[in-house]
């Protein structure tokens, strides 16, 4: 077995027991990157010579008898939304396609204090804008299972680096399902956490009353240990929460016994593919026989959400995206002989479709004259939404869902039909406008052997019965064990 | 219809810097100065990524003018995005304060034209960010953005258009200015920008309550372009009117040099702003406790500082009004006051010598190069008769030039009066041989022909001697 194909624990336990090196780990999957990059294309920039540095680094302290950490020399992969100093950060945009950031993001800065490696910059939809990292100003990135199949998106390269083993794990954002829905079309543990659990300082804002960094893992006790370290009030962040960290591995129990989960009827009929659905029964029912209480239930919020999501988040960016005006970083147009053609121009030639379209819509919105009309109103509506999930955590402790209406659909299937795209939004996009913590897990493979995730979603902060109910779950249907990436065409 | 059959209607918007250590939303230093681009940080440069971090001391000093401007405080409020592009503004928006200010419904009162008070209300007060700057090349090849001053926190403070002339326009500005000085929120030089106006020009027939078409002056930054620019712009109002015209709601550029105004390129009325709450920051609440605590800890303002000078010093009205007009006024006065004893000399030199050297400079109290106990210690020296009132006004003007201690300008000046007795006799037997003329004018009886011994004894010895000493001996040797 390939050092690139353990789960990041069980190559802690064998760094611990000194069977291998940060070297032998880093350069196994340096070697597997460049075995799979071609048909992948998971990676926007590859840090292969700072990672051996890294690497060969920590094994020689580690051969002075210094004590190793316990994250140590595992190897990273970094959606390129995150800000690194000294490593481009892109954004997968035109506009940013040189820009090196000159801090770090949060989280970076608590990878780099665990002496994480980092592999490289992932692909993204360009500004986290899509669901199917084809709006990638570079390429787009293949899935895996399927390599006409798209991995899903924003954060497809993330997803699609971990189910190809070309990188341990990473991290993504999820500003209405860029974590979840790729890590569904790519049979991967992806978390997005409950807003405010993460820092969001240093993520290159998208919609920043939506956007959350999480972990996407090839298990469940990964994604624990991952967000472990990323977790934390942050003072550059006024939105990021002061509560007391928790141990989200002591919650890797399996018991879910007594566990109640509500089984929303509204997430299992139309426009749901009959195999998604399927899976999510048989999901249920395997709740129900490991001691949990299954219910069906009522959650009818997905047109709404739909809309509240693409007004409040195109609001948001279309103010977010003002900064890249080619005034002080990033693209700059040639074609000027005043200020506003600077302007124009420049966002003109910087910005791909995907972008542009959500920055018009997003500045019509906020008009004046349409602003109480949609805006205003979306902010009420999304009250309405919260509300109905309140409502429903009296109930239950969990909500599952399916993660994605389908599994991976071809590459160029929707890229021309942005209102299909949006639709595949549906499931993940209440959880982000609620702020709740959701993960999709691998349940199964459908007929043509693509990955199907179902979606858990739970109380704000209590992403421990998440893990709870994930953990259990995966040790009993143990999809990893099952079914592997086939890279076919 | 004559001019004296209108009436001016002014409004101001008047933005102050905040004088916090740290800017609002990130922890550079608001400084005035420094190279273009050196106090600035990812932040405040807008790179990607980057959040505000609410300065809560910008929150408090806004509290405090919001209540020393007699206004309520919202206990509720929030930060919102004005968007809109252009260089000196890196995020492309503004965080502002839109529909929930943290101050509002105050008034002040001020000195109108006809000696009586007058209540100028103020509609809001909010915080904001200010922008970076556009440094122009003089040789036309470009433009240079300094962010120094991007997220410099300043309030804007909206009055209502209660005002009527440009002189009660100048009167409310330096009211406030007095009053944020005091408090000591903002430095408030309006040299260095960190005091300015945006100003609201309308004209009505007297009489009438509608409001007439108003224009707007921005970024205004001395009291007397604003003087100026209010009585020019009501003027040109006025015979726009009387000839047939309407006004055009327009930004106009108030011209300093041609003493005109000149409507802007750049339409920026035509702007949509698209105002919306911040996601970034978190909404503002302030406890009853909270705002409370500020009250008790204002100190003492210019109306109660002015009534205890009166009271404890003999002030004159006017004297405690100028003294108490600027906080850079009265700390030099109670400085100088305790060192010298002497308030009504310290309150003369300020309002006369002192205000007319300023003026002459076209500067204001902020600029007073020396300190209260230098004043205080000059009002000392006369007052012992280690100098003359002349020598003083010399000494005032060297303060201006080049500060240092009194006593030892007058001493490398060798200003020391002379009342040495037998020095002061010797130039005074010298003037009287020299002078047979005057010696017999006054034995004739005319006592004038002293005054001009003493005179000529002063020019001999440069000002320095003793002027009572001097005519003292010269009655007693003409008597002789």
């Amino acid at each position: 077995m390939e050092l690139y194909e353990f789960t990041v624990h069980e190559l802690i336990e064998k760094l611990d027991k000194k069977e291998i090196t940060s070297s032998q780990i880093t350069e196994s999957y340096l070697k597997r990157i460049k075995e799979k990059e071609k048909d992948v294309q998971a990676f926007v920039t590859i840090t292969e010579d700072s990672a051996k540095e890294k690497a060969s680094e920590i094994d020689e302290k580690i051969k002075r008898g210094e004590k190793r950490e316990k994250l140590e020399g595992i190897p990273i992969g970094l959606k390129d939304n995150l800000c690194t100093k000294g490593v481009k950060t892109t954004c997968s945009s035109k506009m940013l396609e040189n820009f090196v950031s000159p801090y770090d993001a949060t989280v970076i800065k608590k990878i780099n204090e665990e002496k994480m490696i980092s592999l490289g910059k992932l692909n993204m939809d360009e500004f986290a804008m899509g669901g199917s990292t084809e709006y990638s100003y570079f390429h787009p990135t293949h899935n895996p299972w399927n390599l006409n199949r798209v991995p899903g998106g924003s954060s497809g390269g993330s997803a699609a680096a971990v189910a190809a083993n070309m990188v341990p794990w990473a991290l993504g954002s999820d500003t209405g399902g860029s974590i979840r829905q790729p890590s569904s079309l790519c049979g991967v543990v992806g978390l997005k956490p409950t807003y405010g659990l993460v820092s969001r300082y240093g993520l290159v804002a998208f919609a920043s009353s939506l956007d959350q960094i999480g972990p996407i893992t090839k298990d469940v006790e990964d994604n624990a240990i991952l967000l472990n370290i990323i977790t934390g009030h942050d003072e550059k962040d006024t939105t990021s929460v002061k509560r007391e960290k928790v141990d989200y591995t002591k919650s890797l129990v399996k018991d879910v016994n007594g566990l109640k989960i509500g089984l929303p009827k509204e997430f299992i009929g139309d426009g749901i593919d009959e195999e998604v659905k399927n899976a999510l029964l048989e999901t249920a029912k395997i709740y129900e026989s490991l001691g949990a209480k299954v219910e069906e239930c009522s959650l009818d919020i997905g047109k709404q959400a739909l809309a509240v999501y693409y007004i409040i988040a195109c609001a948001e960016a279309s103010s977010n995206l003002g900064r890249f005006d080619g005034i002080r970083y990033g693209y700059r147009t040639e074609k000027f002989d005043n200020l506003r053609e600077i302007y124009i121009n420049s966002r003109t030639e910087g910005f791909g479709p995907e972008v542009k379209r959500r920055i018009i819509l997003g500045t019509y919105v906020l008009s004046s004259g349409y602003y109480d009309a949609y805006y205003k109103k979306a902010q009420k509506v999304r009250t309405v939404i919260r509300n109905e999930y309140q409502r429903l955590f009296e109930k239950y402790d969990l909500i599952l869902t399916p993660t994605s209406p389908t599994v991976a659909f071809g590459i160029g299937e929707k890229s021309n039909n942005p209102l299909q795209m949006y639709l595949a939004d549906i499931c993940t996009v209440p959880v982000n406008i609620a702020g709740l913590p959701g993960m999709s897990i691998p349940a199964t493979v459908n007929s043509e052997g693509m990955p199907i995730g179902i979606q858990l979603v739970a109380k704000h902060f209590d992403e421990e019965t998440i893990f709870r109910a994930a953990y259990t779950f995966e040790q009993k249907v143990k999809f990893r064990e099952k079914y592997q990436p086939k890279f076919k065409n | 219809m004559p001019r004296e059959d209108y009436e001016t209607v002014i409004g101001l918007e008047v933005h102050c810097e905040l004088s916090t250590k740290t800017k609002i939303f990130c922890s550079c230093p608001t400084e005035f100065g420094g190279e273009p681009n050196t106090h600035c940080c990812p932040i405040c440069m807008a790179m990607p990524g980057t959040l505000p971090v609410l300065n809560e001391k910008v929150v408090e000093y806004a509290v405090k003018a919001g209540l020393a401007t007699n206004c309520k405080i919202a206990q509720n409020s929030k930060n919102d995005r004005k968007n809109y592009f252009y260089p000196d503004l890196p995020k492309a928006y503004q965080i502002s304060q839109y529909d929930m200010p943290l101050c509002y419904e105050g008034k002040v009162e001020i000195d109108a034209e006809n000696g009586e008070k007058k209540t100028i209300r103020i509609t809001r007060i909010h915080i904001e960010e200010d922008a970076g700057k556009l440094n122009h090349d003089e040789y036309g090849r470009g433009s240079f953005v300094d962010l120094n001053r991007a997220g410099v926190p300043l309030i804007e403070v909206v009055s209502e258009p209660d005002l009527r002339s440009a002189e009660e326009a100048e009167s409310y500005l330096r009211k406030l200015k007095a009053i944020f000085e005091y408090i000591q929120v903002s430095d408030c030089k309006m040299q260095e920008g960190s005091l300015r106006a945006d100003v609201n020009v309308s004209v009505r027939k007297k009489g009438t309550t509608e409001f007439g078409t108003r224009t707007e002056m921005k970024n205004m930054n001395s009291f007397r372009s604003i003087v100026r620019a209010i009585k020019y712009e009501a003027d040109r109002q006025i015979e726009e009117i009387e000839n047939g015209n309407k006004i055009t709601q327009e930004t106009l550029r108030w011209d300093d040099i041609s003493g005109k105004t000149f409507p802007m390129r750049d339409k920026e009325d035509a702007q949509d702003y698209r105002y919306f709450p911040d996601p970034d920051l978190v909404a503002i609440k302030l406890s009853d406790e909270y705002i409370e605590n500020i009250k008790k800890e204002l100190p003492e303002l210019p109306e109660i500082k002015k009534a205890r000078y009166i009271k404890d010093f003999e002030l004159s009205e006017k004297a405690a009004n100028f003294v108490t007009s600027s906080k850079y006024y009265s700390d030099i006065f109670d400085v100088a006051t305790e060192k010298s004893n002497n308030p009504k000399a310290v309150s003369n030199w300020l309002m006369s010598d002192i205000a007319r050297i300023l003026n002459e400079k076209e500067e204001e109290a902020d600029k007073i190069p020396f300190t209260g106990e230098d004043l205080g210690e000059l009002v000392q020296l006369i007052d012992k008769g280690t100098i003359s009132n002349s020598i003083g006004k010399k000494v005032l003007d060297e303060l201006f030039e080049n500060p240092k201690s009194p006593s030892k300008i007058i001493e490398e000046k060798g200003w020391v009066q002379i009342s040495d007795e037998g020095a002061i006799k010797e130039v005074v037997l010298r003037i009287i041989e020299n002078n047979p003329q005057s010696v017999a004018d006054y034995k004739a009886g005319k006592d004038k022909a002293v005054g001009f011994l003493v005179g000529q004894a002063m020019k001999e010895t440069k000002g320095k001697a003793n002027p009572q000493m001097l005519n003292q001996m010269f009655i007693e040797e003409l008597k002789k």
